[in-house]
């Protein structure tokens, strides 16, 4: 290895000009938002441009709180994992979501399960969610700290269990059900009740201004837990109040719209990378804007180019899996 | 004052800690010795509230380490544990930016950053500071943690095997960096250290541990007998007088 005599001379960066990029990265992303919001809001309209702004901007709402909730859970589930390609998805979120409604259509019929309150059935998958979500994390964390392999594992076990059983009941119910059951599980922004939006809204936006206190002290978190305690930051509390936000953060966009975690991985790594710090202050921001970027512009490219006929997903995935492989690929390394 | 009172701990049903009390004095060097296994770095973790103990007290200063706030007891100890692995990217200056956090919270003054620049000054970590962490070798990134402890300007610093990884050279200068930090910073160091003869050649006092429990304690030149190593490694040493240094020669 090089000594610290032999060792080439590193680049100087000036953190005062750091902080100025990030920013300009910032208002990039933000600008680049807007624009997507702007188009989708009005690209294509065709008969009454009120009735077609109703809509569209409920479902732009829809996109921004499913965005923001997905990109900082995602930031904050990976800090206290100390992992960055974890992801809550990962820990089988999104198949308990879906085990949920196959069984409900399973057990009560799709005309009951399509035909119930709409905010009976988000308060019913709300409160499942956040449930597993606490319990698992409760029960895995609470034993041993540092077992990130067996929260993988079991994370994994899990989410595979849930499909499975989703298998076994869908080949059980009637293929009309069926068909009925598969709209339920796309991640779709078409459908979304009004109430529930606001309520989600001002669910997700309470639980960021809680967070706010801890993102000092989680870029500490992710240095490790000795680190951490070193330092002097309250790692069992912090964690803790992390994960609930994230139970709650997902548990909210899941039950709004659908399994859409897959974005979280994407977007919280590219934060990272366009932005150069893991500091949570700047990712978090950064990681929602690319959230929003993401499923606003697959949404339009889905509605305006490929007319439906394909999922959000394929189209994000796509696009911000082929960016994500230039980022890596030009810089060498995460 | 670093007061150890009738620790224990154990996992599952070995006790790696049975029954420690000892008493570190403040100032100077003081290493602790032992076998793999003889329990040092359980002991050091559990001082450093890394690992609650299954009974018994430590107090620093009087501050008892499982009840002091987090934050007031990483004004007066930091630690650096043997593994550092980190899953995020890191330039020096950030990571030892972070020894300011007990202080600023995150938010760094300028008093801050000064502190930051001096605790790289005296790495002689300069022409590194903003390299990222995983571009440098094994010995620079040991220097880079130590200066992060350092920063965080604590009466005590606790290092368990600060020397891993370390070529002579830099375990050397590793060492001699303590030693100042003792001698002019006024500072309390406590680490983990395998090699006897850098134990012998810069700590004040020795600790010696063997399966959980301390065998021995005193001045460095007390504890370099035949008969006390022979009682902590299970093993012959003889121990030579060398440049005023007491050696032990176990290579037999």
């Amino acid at each position: 290895m090089t000594g610290p005599l032999t060792a080439p001379a590193a680049p100087q960066v000036d953190p005062a000009r750091n902080a100025g990029r990030r920013w300009q990265v910032l208002a990039l992303l933000t600008v680049l938002a807007l624009v997507a919001a702007g188009l989708f809001l009005t690209v294509g309209v065709v008969g009454s441009w009120e009735f077609a702004l109703r809509m569209r901007s409920r479902r732009l709402a829809a996109m921004v709180v499913v965005g923001v909730a997905v990109a900082t859970s995602t930031v904050l589930f990976q800090t206290v994992t100390t992992n960055r390609i974890l992801t809550p998805s990962i820990m089988g979120f999104d198949s308990l979501f879906v085990l949920i409604q196959t069984a409900g259509v399973f057990w009560l019929g799709a005309a009951t399960v399509t035909g119930a309150d709409p905010r009976l059935r988000f308060a019913v998958d709300l409160v499942a969610l956040v449930g597993f979500g606490a319990l698992l994390y409760r029960t895995l964390f609470g034993r041993s700290q540092r077992d990130l392999y067996v929260l993988v594992l079991i994370g994994v076990v899990l989410g595979t269990l849930f499909s499975s059983l989703t298998l076994l009941a869908s080949r059980l119910i009637d293929p009309n059900e069926f068909l009925t059951l598969q709209d339920l599980l796309f991640a779709s922004f078409n459908g979304v009740d009004p109430q529930l939006l606001t309520l989600s809204a001002v669910i997700v936006v309470l639980t960021l201004v809680g967070t706010l206190r801890l993102l000092p002290r989680l870029d500490v978190v992710a240095l490790g837990r000795e680190t951490a305690i070193g330092l002097g930051v309250e790692h069992r509390r912090v964690v803790n109040l992390a994960l609930l936000a994230v139970a709650v953060l997902v548990a909210v966009s899941t039950a709004l719209v659908g399994p859409i975690t897959f974005l979280g991985l994407l977007v919280a790594n590219l934060a990272r990378q366009v932005l150069g710090t893991h500091r949570h202050a700047w990712t978090v921001p950064g990681a929602s804007l690319l959230a929003v970027i993401a499923l606003v512009g697959g949404q339009l490219v889905l509605e305006q180019v490929f007319g439906f006929a394909t999922s959000l997903s394929i189209v994000v995935n796509f696009v911000g899996g082929i960016v994500f492989i230039a980022l890596l690929t030009r810089e060498s390394r995460l | 004052m670093i007061r150890i009172e009738h620790v224990s701990k154990a996992y599952g049903a070995v006790r790696v800690l049975d029954d420690v009390s000892l008493t570190i004095p403040a100032g100077g060097i003081t290493s602790i010795i032992g076998a793999n296994g003889a329990g040092k770095s359980t002991l050091l973790s559990v001082v450093a509230r890394l690992l609650p103990a299954d009974a018994g007290r430590v107090t620093v200063d009087g501050l008892d380490v499982t009840t002091t706030p987090g934050p007031v007891l990483a004004r007066r100890l930091s630690v650096l544990r043997q593994e550092n692995a980190m899953s995020v990217r890191l330039t020096v200056r950030e990571l030892v930016a972070f020894g300011r956090f007990p202080h600023s919270g995150g938010r760094l003054t300028a008093a801050d950053r000064g502190l930051v620049d001096e605790a790289i000054a005296w790495f002689e970590l300069e022409g590194l500071a903003d390299r990222h962490l995983d571009q440098l070798s094994g010995g620079q990134r040991q220097r880079a943690y130590v200066a992060m402890v350092l920063c965080q300007g604590t009466d005590y610093v606790l290092l368990d095997e600060p020397l891993n990884n370390l070529d002579m050279r830099h375990a050397v200068q590793m060492m001699r960096m303590l030693r100042r930090m003792t001698t002019e910073l006024g500072k309390t160091v406590v680490l983990v250290v395998h090699d006897i003869n850098f134990a012998s050649a810069y700590s004040d006092r020795i600790v010696a541990m063997r399966d959980g429990q301390v065998v021995a304690e005193g001045p460095t030149a007390e504890l370099m007998e035949p008969a006390v190593l022979r009682k902590v490694y299970d093993m012959d040493v003889e121990v030579h007088e060398l440049g005023g240094q007491r050696v032990g020669v176990f290579w037999s």
